[in-house]
């Protein structure tokens, strides 16, 4: 009777917070516009142009049709990752190793789509399947360690990270090479591979599968019971503690979904974008998927929506900044110095009070 | 020293353990002719810099600040410090340089976390993300190369011969620093201070000093050192600079601290442990016999397991700062 009171009102409490909406968007808009005027710096610092920089890289990103649909073929695994990042966030965990399990699901799925002799869709489905649950397996040494010795999940999974990137490595390289071009793994068969939306861009069908796992992880996370003993073990451990929450169950849910999504960001990045259709053996095509989707989430303010739109925008980026290297000579890893600035004035809340009373 | 207290069993179970790590090297002497000399260099040279960076991150968390951001100021720092050195064409300028670098990033987070009310686990992850970005992007602008910038050799610093084979001179500096921290904060006034700040803020706030100032200056200091370790990096150690030039090291250091229990010179311990694993990792890649046997990227992983290992075993029993991680609020 108490509990059940108890979480009444700690359902109104939770609804209260949310409703202050509109103002986390209003600062990632603050945070983005500081994070590309100190882009700017950087780019004035080393003798480029800012604006022809800036014009070339949005007009790469987001210039016409077929950039808007490679832009969303760039978003497709850092939506993924984003809302990996959001279920762990949310539930109070620091998922690091989004990285590493994607990794291991690129891995898992180069093996089932490479070496599997199965009919279209089944293949499809297998492939990702597999990539998506070792994913998920990368994701429990650390939960194990944090719920029997609780040891920091900051520290297990980066170095799980390392541990998986040259795993990894030694699968791509010792076990899956393909024999005729080392420098990668076999490649997926055609019947393994998502379709190819449109001609002209690399995006594929895998998109749907993008977009379908934000909305399912928002329902997750708002409208079931499970989503909202995570939610409130994340914003407040304690009255979770009160309500009959296991901590330990939260811990190892949130691992073991955040590590399935990370898994299948992995496995997209193998059979869902042309033209390799497989993993190079120096990870070239996973590398930084799982860090993108953390700083995807940030921007995205922990909210599976919110990834979709900073995904798309710092999809736009990444493939924006392509075409700044090609034309200006800015280099493209400018392109996540701007996230890291982003991702730091996220991380005042106060800024946005400081900034108000000054206003007034 | 008063922080320290180690019993008599677990005095025995660290002799028994050096005794058994002895046994298992000169048996891997005898067996594959690995050279002794050759792992003391490679481990003392990863311990360095993992002291640097431990002992400044202990005093720093003993304040309540965290800094999960030192893997970023590795990056950054090492090539500042490199870019600096070369400007300067003094390898010890670049040092500084480095250093000056960590300790204007430790400032930041120190504002954040103190006048920003920032999530300092957030905060740092920002310091790691833009290093991911900005790192690779300050190579390639200043030397134009996405692989390996390879220094003049006159701009490393000379190392000593000594009887444990060719010592950088900053080990010993490291070590003279982890004594001097553990002394400072548990001889000191102000030591007894920054303790106090992590863990009863209030109770320094109304002695009269300010909290906020404390943290920035050692978050400050925490950066100092860690920028430190990242121009020893290339300057003393590798000769040379690629992006991942920290390769994890900064949250291996932050397993030091962990595994210390936040007291420099456990940290320093700890660092041995984890270094001479790196070291052991590198010098068995390449002697012959048994890198024939082993795949290259196993060994590889080995400093990473340990960490994980030895962290595991002795969490739990270690107690943090009470106000870590929280901003300190004055009513």
């Amino acid at each position: 009777m108490l509990r059940d009171s108890t979480s009444v009102l700690l359902a109104r409490y939770m609804k209260v917070i949310e409703a202050r909406r509109i103002e986390p968007l209003l600062e990632s808009f603050f945070a983005i516009t500081v994070g590309l005027l100190a882009g700017s710096i950087f780019m004035a610092a080393f003798g480029y142009n800012p604006i022809l920089g800036y014009f070339v890289l949005f007009n790469g990103g987001f210039g016409d049709l077929s950039k808007i649909l490679e832009s969303l073929a760039y978003a497709m695994p850092i939506i993924i990752t984003g809302a990996s990042f959001t279920i762990s966030a949310r539930s109070g965990v620091f998922n690091l190793g989004l990285e590493g399990q994607a990794y291991l699901g690129a891995i898992g799925a180069v093996y089932i789509a490479g070496t599997f002799h199965l009919p279209p869709v089944i293949h499809i489905a297998a492939a990702t399947v597999f990539g998506m649950l070792l994913g998920a397996l990368w994701s429990l040494p650390a939960a194990i360690l944090k719920i029997w010795k609780g040891v920091s999940e900051i520290i297990s999974t980066i170095m799980l990270n390392w541990i998986a990137y040259y795993l990894t490595i030694y699968i791509a390289i010792d076990l899956l090479a393909d024999p005729e071009t080392p420098h990668k793994t076999i490649s997926a068969l055609p019947s393994a591979r998502y379709i190819r939306l449109t001609p002209r861009s690399t995006l594929t069908a895998g998109i749907f599968i993008a977009l379908a796992f934000c909305v399912l992880i928002y329902f997750l996370l708002w409208h079931t019971a499970v989503g909202f003993e995570l939610r409130l073990a994340g914003t407040n451990p304690d009255a979770a503690l009160y309500a009959g929450v296991d901590p330990k169950k939260v811990t190892l849910i949130s691992f073991i979904l955040s590590g399935l999504g990370a898994g299948l960001a992995g496995t997209i990045q193998v059979i869902g974008r042309p033209p390799g259709w497989c993993l190079y053996t120096n990870l070239g095509n996973v590398l930084m998927v799982g860090y993108d989707g953390i700083s995807v989430a940030l921007m995205g303010r922990n909210h599976p929506i919110g990834c979709i739109v900073s995904a798309f925008f710092y999809g736009g980026l990444l493939n924006g900044s392509r075409l700044m290297e090609s034309r200006v000579g800015i280099y493209s890893e400018l392109a996540r110095a701007l996230i890291g600035i982003i991702i730091m004035i996220i991380a005042i809340p106060e800024l946005m009070n400081i900034i108000k009373r000054r206003l007034k | 020293m008063r922080g320290i207290k180690i019993s008599a069993q677990k005095g025995r179970i660290i002799i028994l353990a050096v005794f058994l790590l002895v046994l298992v090297l000169m048996y891997l002497q005898h067996k594959f002719g690995l050279r002794v000399i050759g792992l003391i260099e490679a481990g003392l040279y990863s311990t360095t810099l993992l002291t640097f960076v431990a002992v400044g991150e202990c005093i720093n968390e003993k304040a309540g600040v965290i800094n999960i951001g030192l893997e970023g100021i590795l990056t950054l720092s090492a090539i500042v410090g490199t870019y600096g050195a070369e400007v300067f064409e003094n390898g010890v300028a670049g040092l500084l340089i480095g250093m000056l670098t960590g300790a204007s990033i430790g400032f930041l987070l120190g504002i954040l976390a103190t006048y920003g009310m920032a999530d300092q686990v957030i905060a740092g992850l920002a310091i790691n993300l833009f290093a991911i970005g900005f790192g690779p992007y300050l190579l390639m602008a200043l030397w134009h190369i996405a692989g390996i910038h390879v220094l003049s050799r006159e701009l490393m610093l000379p190392r000593m011969a000594t009887p444990l084979g060719y010592i950088s001179p900053l080990t010993v500096v490291a070590i003279v620093i982890a004594i001097l921290a553990q002394l400072f904060l548990d001889k000191t006034l102000y030591g007894l201070r920054i303790k106090v700040a992590g863990e009863k803020p209030e109770a320094v706030d109304v002695a009269g000093i300010r909290v906020d100032r404390l943290r920035i200056f050692t978050s400050t200091l925490g950066g100092a050192l860690c920028g430190l370790g990242g121009a020893y990096l290339p300057l003393c150690w590798f000769g040379s600079l690629v992006k991942e030039v920290s390769a994890g090291r900064g949250f291996i250091a932050l397993s030091c601290v962990v595994f210390g229990g936040l007291e420099p010179v456990l940290a320093f311990l700890a660092a041995t442990i984890f270094g001479f694993a790196e070291g052991f990792g590198y010098w068995i890649s390449i002697t012959p016999g048994i890198k024939e046997i082993v795949p290259v990227y196993f060994i590889h992983m080995t400093p990473y397991i340990i960490t994980l290992i030895v962290v595991t075993s002795v969490i739990g029993k270690k107690r943090f700062p009470k106000a870590l991680g929280r901003p300190y609020i004055r009513e």
